[in-house]
């Protein structure tokens, strides 16, 4: 199952203390069945805001978002988020018990959950790994888990945040061989966010290239290398010289993104504090 | 194997090291009790001690104490374990309930929960029941804060992958939530325990219960036992450790550092 996505003259506008400010401008895409896009951009060009509102956490000031069809109103689950932190794994669960969170949402049954699980880990190469906590596993692998438990429940799309970008070099690429394979045997729509080029023209079928101040869609590139994809090819690098073309010359600047999390957790702290835990016994 | 060499040496020294210093300590009590001047009447020596302990144990007064503050100690401690974790989880998760009780709640915690020990009495009379209730009202605010810190303390990220796969509230709740703040919620409750102890001795001394032991060391005030007391002490000190060794260690061994979030 892979789903169309269509984006249609998005934008998002928030509100700080001092001024109101738009994160992303009139942004209009589409992502065809089983088509790999990469967002690509410098930070502060709204592709994070992009994916959190394809991802239904943020709903855009104007335009819609479509997948399959249907509306993204928060409210349409078929997808899965891998996000960039290692820390998006539950800890008190294992590998195996991660992968089948989506699954118990869903109310599968338990011999079918645990037969999904093992499917969906070993596309990943961490069957073996099945029973272990994230915290016995390595930056890599976890992120691999996460891939896994976002593709385990069967969604239409999958989106990911740079899930790579907090990785070693040498992992990395490891990391986008595997994906380009797990893609190529699932299928699924990917949106995937990134600041790297290579990491584009690696993976994807078309770059979407962001530009900042506000965010906005630069270029749409379309890629045909065939694949698997040689980074040490002419084609390759040409494409990549393509892509910078668009980027331009200050898109090395960096800046933090400040779009608002909508899952923030800030509050005025109030009451007295948690007591720590003592060395001591007790009494 | 250098290694493994020193995780043994580690090991010896942690038994040695307390060992040593137990004996240190009781060698000097010894030396104050009987060459100190004291009357051995108020310093006993510890062969004295042990044997009021071992007459203790002989005539069955100490197992009836301890089971009848061990009885009071886990009603009143279960009522506010339930009724702590309960208000902190909601006081964490929902917005409007920590608005309600908070103030409440920060008021409340300060005050020292033997203060309500007369009240009490005049409320529900002498004996069992207000001292379960006082154990459970002095236990349970160091929960409540506890539980709801932990709560607030749970990484977003969490809830947004839960969210991300389609979870609802309550399925958040139980499946995410719950297991998040499990290590707030777990130094709330040994907290909880500890003050339960605390007030629980003076609590039967106030409310004439018929047997515990804290009646055990008041009562031995009037004949100047100070033998009984001290080994009355030393039980309470000694229920105290297996406590935190055999429950909560273990639980903390099964969740929390098998699960990484915490070092053993």
């Amino acid at each position: 199952m892979a789903e169309r996505i269509e984006v249609e003259g998005v934008s998002y506008e928030y509100q700080t203390d001092q001024r109101r400010v738009l994160a992303v401008r009139d942004a209009s895409f589409t992502v065809e069945p089983s088509e790999f896009l990469c967002v690509l951009g410098p930070s502060g060009c709204g592709k994070t805001t992009i994916m959190n509102m394809l991802a239904g956490f943020l709903e855009p000031t104007a335009g819609e978002i479509r997948i399959g069809g249907r509306k993204q109103d928060g409210r349409l689950i078929d997808r899965g988020v891998v996000f960039q932190d290692f820390a998006q794994l539950f800890p008190w669960r294992t590998a195996r018990r991660n992968v089948e969170f989506g699954l118990e949402v869903r109310g599968v049954p338990r011999a079918e959950r645990r037969d999904a699980a093992m499917r969906f880990l070993k596309l990943v190469r961490l069957e073996s790994f099945a029973e272990s906590f994230p915290h016995q596993l390595s930056g890599g692998m976890q992120q691999r888990v996460a891939i896994a438990r976002a593709l385990a429940y069967n969604p239409g799309v999958l989106l990911m945040d740079e899930p790579f970008a907090a990785l070693d070099a040498m992992t990395r690429e490891e990391m986008q061989r595997q994906l380009a394979d797990v893609w190529q045997q699932t299928r699924k729509t990917v949106v995937y966010i990134t600041h790297n080029v290579t990491e584009a023209v690696y993976l994807a079928d078309k770059v979407l290239v962001m530009a900042a101040h506000p965010g906005s869609v630069r270029a749409e590139i379309r890629l045909e290398l065939p694949r698997p994809r040689d980074p040490l090819s002419d084609a390759f690098v040409e494409a990549q010289r393509e892509i910078l073309s668009h980027l331009g010359p200050h898109s090395s600047e960096l800046e933090p993104e400040r779009t608002p999390s909508p899952f923030a957790t800030t509050r005025r702290p109030t009451g007295p504090a948690p007591q720590t835990k003592p060395e001591g016994g007790i009494p | 194997m250098t290694q493994r060499a020193s995780r043994m040496r580690d090991r010896v020294a942690g038994v040695v090291a307390p060992a040593v210093l137990i004996v240190a300590c009781a060698l000097a009590w010894e030396a104050v009790a009987r060459f100190g001047g004291f009357p051995p009447k108020l310093l006993p020596d510890l062969p004295t001690i042990a044997h009021a302990f071992v007459r203790l144990l002989e005539s069955g007064t100490l197992a009836a104490a301890t089971g009848a503050t061990l009885a009071r100690l886990g009603a009143g401690f279960a009522l506010a374990a339930v009724v702590g974790v309960s208000v902190g989880v909601l006081m964490g998760r929902y917005l409007i309930v920590e608005d309600t009780l908070l103030p409440i709640v920060s008021f409340l915690y300060p005050i020292p929960g033997i203060a309500y020990a007369p009240l009490f009495v005049m409320w529900f009379g002498l004996g069992d029941l207000p001292s379960v209730l006082l154990v459970g009202v002095s236990a349970s605010f160091t929960i409540i804060i506890n539980a709801w810190k932990g709560v607030r303390a749970v990484r977003p990220i969490w809830l947004r992958s839960a969210h991300s796969m389609g979870a609802d509230e309550r399925t958040i709740f139980v499946k995410v939530i719950l297991p998040a703040s499990l290590p707030y919620v777990l130094t709330g409750l040994r907290l909880g325990l500890a003050s339960a102890w605390r007030i629980l001795v003076a609590v039967e001394m106030l409310m004439s219960v018929q047997q515990g032991l804290g009646w055990l060391i008041f009562g031995s005030q009037q004949f100047l036992n100070t033998d009984v007391m001290l080994a009355t002490i030393a039980v309470i000190g000694a229920i105290g450790m297996l406590l935190e060794k055999q429950l909560f260690e273990r639980v903390e061994r099964y969740t929390l550092v098998r699960w990484g979030m915490m070092t053993a």
